[in-house]
């Protein structure tokens, strides 16, 4: 077996050295009667080759992305991943090291989780952002029970233009932590006010930006009213690429941001593994989940980076940790941080303004299609469209012509017959003219 | 009047009736290098052997409980910068709070210096 | 207040030898980076981007103004920045990484490669499922896998990390004791030993946490469990093997006590690499256990993530996993994404994460799993034991080992062999560096004094083993030799960056880069 070292020469020698006549002794422990006398029913082992082989048959089965044109989002995109991204993540010395523990032999790691949380931070327009979180969705969750932390209260309205996965998974969580987690209707057309919602039982209102339809809305007046009355805004980004363009939620007084950073850097792999970013203002920092790098200096003064605040976190506070998460994302927070800096400043705001100009086009020339309404004034990427019939169908019937078309957002809200004709359609800088003719052609057909 | 815990908290009633809280000696050398206290609120009602604040070094989180039961009068702001004051005068200058006691007597059951003293070597 | 877990600063500069300084800071091949920002220049990038064509803006009011603050470096500067980085890092390619109970398996790059087909890579999770009926065959399969692997009848898949697999976990036996109307059972057993996830995860599900001592054999107190069982008790949490390396030989007992009482068991499966193709979890009595794939199955530990944390399911809880759930139909499988759909009989207790889990984790566990198959899995374990084995009998006589053997898959040593010598267990760790060694996990189990949990996993040769021991034994003699503390406390002093000053870092957090202000710069 290509993996395993050891010989049976060698196994015989170290269990003479153990003092043992055999493996099976080792096992003495484990009661006799569930010791397995045979292997389990599984196939033998395979080599490179032939695991190859499956993995190709099992590839063969399914419709890439890169192999028909595709408009899909609703909170995960393909975007272009630079090569020298994908080589650098493979290096050893990050693929296979772990957790910082040890800082003399992990500067690296721990440099670019600086590098990370400073580019984190200067994007969403915040203070400070932990070192990554399993994903976008799963860091909601945590943004919500970092404000009901906060402000001493249990009470979240969740805005219905923040993404259903979002939405759930805080519904999960307050459900069983006894929290109340309110869920506006959802808001496809982007009238929802949630201003007149907050009390002084809420602990944070969550909104999407862009909204999960698409729409880009300015929160400000939201997070005055959410100061008001003593609570936080809780700002969720799912497309991280619109902050090259698009006004940040620092800038909007939000008070934590949680954001999905697959986007950069990160192959869409069927939804995982991704990236979740979490911000916040500084103040609040000690109530933060996650691992955070901080900077210091080593015993001959150079500057160096530790994991710090590590008191907040379970392997030390247990049942009073901030969070039970125990790992961050840290390669595909790396992939991140490598996109990131390839693009820079210019690179960035290119690459946004590049998918903004491919979505107008797109909205333009769909638009036009009888049978087909836009509904959003505003948008990044993204936008809705309202379709004459059920858009579950729309999207298969596409797909029959080998075309990924957009999503039915009756596959997150099945029992919402409202809501059945709508289709989210996402372009970025990976759509062609071409694709866009087709998807226009194909639609004309279907409709 | 000053008094011990056994959780090596104490507590010394002040001239104005109010009572002054921090941790020992003992347990600043037991933690090592404090790198942050976080404090009470003041007005925050606390109960005897209830959870009041909480010490942290690099590696160690450990709760601070109230030697008696009161009204959190006042904290000690000095320590969110300064820290270091909990390792360098953990009877002085690192106090903690201070607090409005709801019963004095309930500091006759604590332990004196020289009592404290004693179970302290009791625990090497 | 443990002392254990005092461990103070970094000591003062002790022994820094006498190499002669450089004028560059460099050392060879140690070669200093500043940080991207520190780098950046207007005017070049590291992309070519094709220009943007005249379009009307549809962002109503919401562009941005004003820059950002991201630094322009070209590509060749960015590869060599990444490129210097990871030469101040040590992985599993660069050697020995005994890091217990972390499992720092050989990471194959075949893994690597199938986790890239197209086909595969480039799948979007919301395509319409008749478009990917491979990745979910796939998905099914490794699941069949687990199930056979763990003899459990169901698992979820969704579960981004161990931890939150913990989470999955006490979440369905929080909704199975809703769903029989025992929702009142909120007590929670958690012996000492374990790892700070499980009464954080504990907790976090609304349980109260109810300690339970270790024996002095390092196992579960077997009457201290029983005299804790109540009513009120919803579930047990054990790690088998635990932490201290060992199996816990009453864990039938354990269960049937659990379930006869009327609560759950949840299994840690952290350590499962020890028992793989020979024990299966589901005939111990467990009703859940997750699943580290990053350790026992070989995808890489990244500098700490992501992970994935699959959970297997007795039949009691089975109905409550959470969404999504994989099914099989006529027309090929199913993808259940909303409770109205998760079938008869089935209550999910909600959703983990966004969208079906780590698919690209799911890619490589398989692959690791398909070239070792069942007989190889088998061996994985057997080897991973023997080898931890031969390090707790080759060293037994010059550490002390903290219970004794046979172990599983990890050997545990506390700090009594260090006793009088000045030494902490710290400081033998960081001497290991020095040695190029990655140390093994130190201060964990917190039930011994001074842990030190070496894990050498089954990919480690008898040579590289022998090397590790060679190193460790001389380095616990040159402990007790008078007058070495001092050379232990300034370790290490190699690599590139000597002990650093986590105090200050934690005093006075600076957890980010900011734009040196005119007057700094002025002051320097």
């Amino acid at each position: 077996m290509r993996y395993l070292p050891l010989t049976e020469t060698d196994r015989r020698a170290m269990l003479q050295a153990i003092g043992v006549p055999s493996i099976d002794s080792l096992y003495r422990d484990v009661p006799a009667a569930v010791r397995l006398k045979a292997p389990v029913e599984l196939p033998h082992h395979l080599g490179e080759l032939e695991v190859e082989r499956e993995f190709q048959a099992y590839a063969a089965a399914n419709l890439g992305t890169s192999s028909v044109p595709a408009f899909l989002g609703a909170g995960a995109y393909r975007h272009h991943i630079p090569a020298s991204v994908d080589h650098l993540i493979q290096r050893g010395e990050f693929l296979t090291s772990y957790t910082p523990y040890q800082p003399e032999v992990s500067q690296g790691t721990l440099q670019y989780l600086f590098e990370f949380q400073t580019q984190v931070a200067l994007i969403t327009g915040m203070e400070v952002a932990n070192a990554s979180m399993y994903d976008g969705a799963s860091a909601c969750a945590e943004a919500v029970a970092m404000a009901n932390r906060l402000t001493g209260r249990t009470k979240a309205i969740l805005s219905g233009g923040l993404h259903p996965h979002y939405r759930e998974i805080c519904a999960t969580r307050a459900r069983w932590a006894g929290w109340e987690a309110v869920a506006a209707e959802p808001d496809a057309l982007a009238r929802e006010d949630l201003a007149g919602a907050i009390d002084d039982k809420t602990s944070c209102v969550v909104v999407g930006s862009p909204s999960f339809f698409g729409h880009l809305r300015d929160y400000s007046a939201l997070a005055n009213a959410c100061h008001a009355k003593g609570a936080l805004l809780v700002v969720a980004v799912t497309e991280v690429v619109s902050l090259g363009l698009v006004k940040p939620p620092g800038e909007m007084g939000a008070d934590i941001v949680v954001a999905e950073g697959q986007s950069l850097g990160i192959p869409l792999s069927f939804g995982g593994p991704y990236l979740g970013l979490f911000a916040a203002r500084e103040k609040f920092v000690r109530q933060m989940p996650g691992r955070l790098c901080g900077e210091t200096v080593d015993l001959e003064g150079k500057r160096g980076w530790v994991l710090t605040l590590s008191t907040r976190e379970q392997h030390i506070r247990r049942e009073r940790a901030t969070s039970n998460i125990c790992t961050n994302s840290s390669l595909c927070a790396l992939a991140f941080t490598i996109h990131l800096t390839l693009l820079g400043e210019a690179g960035f705001a290119r690459l946004a303004a590049l998918n903004h100009a491919r979505a107008v086009e797109l909205a333009e020339r769909l638009g036009a299609i009888k049978g087909i309404e836009v509904l959003n004034q505003s948008f990044f990427n993204e936008f809705t469209l309202k379709l004459g019939k059920p858009a579950a169908e729309v999207v298969e019937a596409l797909a029959a012509r080998r075309i990924l078309g957009g999503v039915p957002v009756s596959r997150f809200y099945p029992k919402a017959p409202a809501l059945a004709d709508l289709m989210l359609v996402a372009a970025s800088e990976m759509n062609t003219e071409a694709e866009i003719a087709a998807l226009a052609a194909a639609l004309e057909e279907v409709l | 009047m000053l008094k011990f815990t056994k959780d090596h908290e104490w507590i010394r009633l002040e001239a104005d009736g109010s009572a002054t809280v921090g941790i020992t000696q003992f347990a600043q050398e037991q933690l090592g290098d404090v790198v942050y206290v976080e404090l009470p609120a003041v007005g925050k009602e606390v109960t005897k052997g209830g959870d009041a604040a909480v010490v942290e070094s690099v590696k160690a989180a450990s709760e601070v409980y109230a030697p008696a039961s009161g009204k959190v009068a006042a904290v000690n702001d000095k320590l969110a910068g300064e820290p270091a004051l909990v390792n360098a005068s953990p009877m002085a200058a690192g106090w903690f709070f201070k607090l409005a006691l709801k019963d004095k007597g309930e500091l006759d059951g604590l332990m004196d210096e020289a009592a404290y003293g004693k179970f302290c070597e009791g625990l090497h | 207040m443990d002392r254990s877990q005092d461990r103070k600063g970094p000591p003062a500069a002790a022994g820094s030898g006498t190499t002669p300084p450089t004028l560059s800071g460099n050392r060879g091949l140690m070669i200093e980076e500043p940080l991207i920002f520190e780098q950046g220049q207007e005017g070049r990038t590291g992309v070519d981007l094709p220009p943007v064509r005249p379009h009307a803006e549809r962002l109503g009011a919401m562009k941005r103004a004003g820059r950002i603050g991201l630094p322009g470096l070209s590509e060749p500067q960015v590869v060599r920045h990444f490129t210097r980085l990871s030469q101040k890092n040590y992985g599993i390619d660069s050697g020995l990484y005994p890091l217990g109970s972390c499992t720092m398996k050989h990471n194959p790059r075949l893994n690597e490669k199938v986790a890239r087909m197209p086909g595969l890579a480039d799948l979007h999770p919301l395509q319409p499922v008749s478009t990917v009926q491979g990745a979910l065959a796939l998905i099914d399969r490794l699941a069949h896998w687990l199930k056979t692997l763990t003899g459990m009848p169901a698992v979820a898949m969704s579960p981004g990390a161990g931890a939150h697999g913990e989470l999955c976990g006490m979440l369905a036996i929080r909704a199975a004791l809703e769903a029989r109307g025992d929702g009142a059972r909120r007590r929670v057993l958690v012996p000492e030993s374990a790892h700070g996830t499980n009464p954080a995860t504990a907790a976090e599900c609304g349980f109260a946490i109810d300690p339970i001592p270790a024996n002095a054999r390092g196992r579960v107190d077997l009457a201290a469990f029983k005299a804790k069982l109540g009513s009120d008790v919803a579930a047990l949490m054990v790690t088998n093997p635990n932490t201290c390396g060992l199996f816990e030989p009453d864990m039938l007992e354990l269960a049937d006590a659990l379930h006869a009482g009327g609560a759950y068991f949840y299994c840690d499966g952290a350590n499962f690499n020890a028992i793989v193709g020979r024990v299966r979890p589901g005939d111990l009595g467990i009703d859940c256990m997750h699943i580290n794939l990053h350790k026992t199955f070989s995808t890489p530990h990244g500098g700490g993530g992501p992970g994935s944390g699959p959970v297997v399911l007795s039949a009691a809880l089975a109905p409550f996993a959470p969404l999504p759930a994989i099914l099989h139909g006529p027309e090929g499988f199913r993808l259940a994404e909303a409770s109205e759909t998760a079938g008869a009989g089935n209550a999910p207790f909600g959703r983990l994460k966004g969208f079906h889990g780590q698919m690209g984790m799911f890619i490589r566990a398989l692959a690791y799993m398909m070239s070792h198959g069942a007989d190889g899995l088998a061996q994985v374990a057997a080897d991973a034991v023997l080898n931890a084995n031969y390090l707790l009998a080759r060293l037994g006589d010059v550490l002390t080992p903290a219970f004794a053997g046979p172990c599983m898959h990890e050997a545990l040593f506390d700090d009594r062999f260090l006793k009088e010598s000045g030494v902490t267990t710290l400081d033998f760790a960081k001497a290991m560096i020095d040695e190029g060694f990655h140390p093994m996990t130190m201060y964990f189990p917190l039930v011994v004094h001074g842990a030190l949990l070496m894990e050498p996993t089954e990919t480690e040769s008898k040579e590289g083993l022998d090397q590790f021991i060679a190193v460790v034994r001389g380095l616990a003699l040159r402990a007790k030799e008078p007058g070495a503390a001092a050379a232990f406390q300034g370790a290490p002093y190699f690599t590139p960056r000597r002990r650093l000053d986590e105090t200050a870092a934690a005093r006075h957090p600076v957890l980010r880069w900011r734009p040196p202000t005119a007057a700094s710069e002025a002051a320097e």
